[in-house]
């Protein structure tokens, strides 16, 4: 399905982003670039992957250029950071760190991938957003904000670069089965699937084949949208 | 008509698909010639690597006209 064509998920030691990096090279998909903040996170089994270490906190001091001097076909925005806290408790680091890494820093790398999409006249891009950011969620004022920007930034970019088929989506899981939600208590966990009309928490996966869709050819007409991918939990 | 206007000329032909006749020295890339905002980012680009010079946002955002372009290129161009 991807033959041919260069990948590059942000943040790619996380769980989505594994699973997006597997998706595609089980799809065909044979180059494909990630990045991570620390490459003693990358496990054993990514060795297909072409990993760059990157601060997305700092990113204004990394030379993008440099580090990424090749064009790609799909790019994926998931790289992201959570400093939970209630609003009155939050501090500015806690509000800065949170906006550089899940928003500022798409803005960098997309500045630098889309000027080679609109010379090559083709270019799929994928912002990984959450449903908080359309529910709200107590503690998560500069998570929800960071991840609500990421939606008017789909839309006004989706139209500018529409011209040069260069679609612009984005992907807002639910509960997904991670590192986080494995460490919650069977109560915190049956609290949540309460709220889930369909009683179970999402697979990474489920994410990875959503991203692929919106990669793939049967989404050419698409762009603009967001596809909400929760099992129910929110109907938006 | 010098060497680099005749380049970058060439790469306004090609890249908007206009005749050579009807690009003026102070012809506008985006009222005159038919190309839109993107058209003129491409452009840009083409001149960069056409001329191995780097053209800064600002520096590019002034560039609307043939004549620009070569005043820029002239006083840049490696």
């Amino acid at each position: 399905m991807f033959k041919d064509r260069k990948l590059l998920v942000t943040g790619g030691t996380g769980s989505i982003g594994n699973s997006v990096c597997n998706y595609f090279n089980n799809n065909g998909c044979k180059e494909i670039y990630s990045t991570t903040t620390d490459m003693n996170k990358i496990n054993s089994n990514q060795d297909f992957i072409k990993f760059k270490e990157l601060n997305f906190n700092n990113i204004e001091n990394s030379n993008l250029e440099e580090l990424f001097d090749f064009d790609i076909d799909y790019l994926v925005l998931n790289a992201g950071l959570n400093r939970d806290n209630i609003f009155l408790r939050m501090s500015s680091d806690d509000w800065n760190s949170v906006i550089n890494v899940n928003l500022n820093s798409s803005f960098h790398i997309l500045k630098h991938f889309t000027k080679k999409m609109v010379k090559k006249k083709f270019g799929r891009v994928i912002f990984i957003s959450s449903v908080v950011a359309y529910t709200g969620n107590r503690g998560q004022v500069n998570y929800t904000a960071s991840k609500a920007a990421i939606s008017g930034m789909v839309k006004s970019l989706a139209l500018e670069l529409s011209t040069r088929n260069i679609t612009v989506n984005s992907v807002a899981p639910g509960f997904i089965r991670s590192n986080m939600t494995d460490k919650l208590n069977d109560d915190q966990k049956n609290a949540i699937l309460e709220k889930i009309p369909m009683k179970k928490l999402g697979d990474s996966s489920d994410i990875a084949k959503a991203v692929g869709f919106l990669c793939s050819e049967n989404a050419n007409y698409i762009t603009g949208q967001t596809l909400h991918v929760n099992g129910g939990l929110a109907l938006i | 008509m010098s060497d680099i206007e005749e380049r970058v000329k060439k790469i306004v032909v090609e890249h908007l698909g206009v005749e050579e006749a009807k690009i003026q020295s102070d012809s506008k890339f985006i009222d005159d010639l038919g190309a839109d905002s993107l058209d003129t980012v491409e452009l840009v680009m083409a001149f960069e690597e056409e001329f191995g010079c780097e053209i800064p946002d600002d520096a590019a955002e002034k560039i609307v006209t043939l004549k620009d372009a070569v005043t820029y290129l002239t006083a840049n161009a490696n």
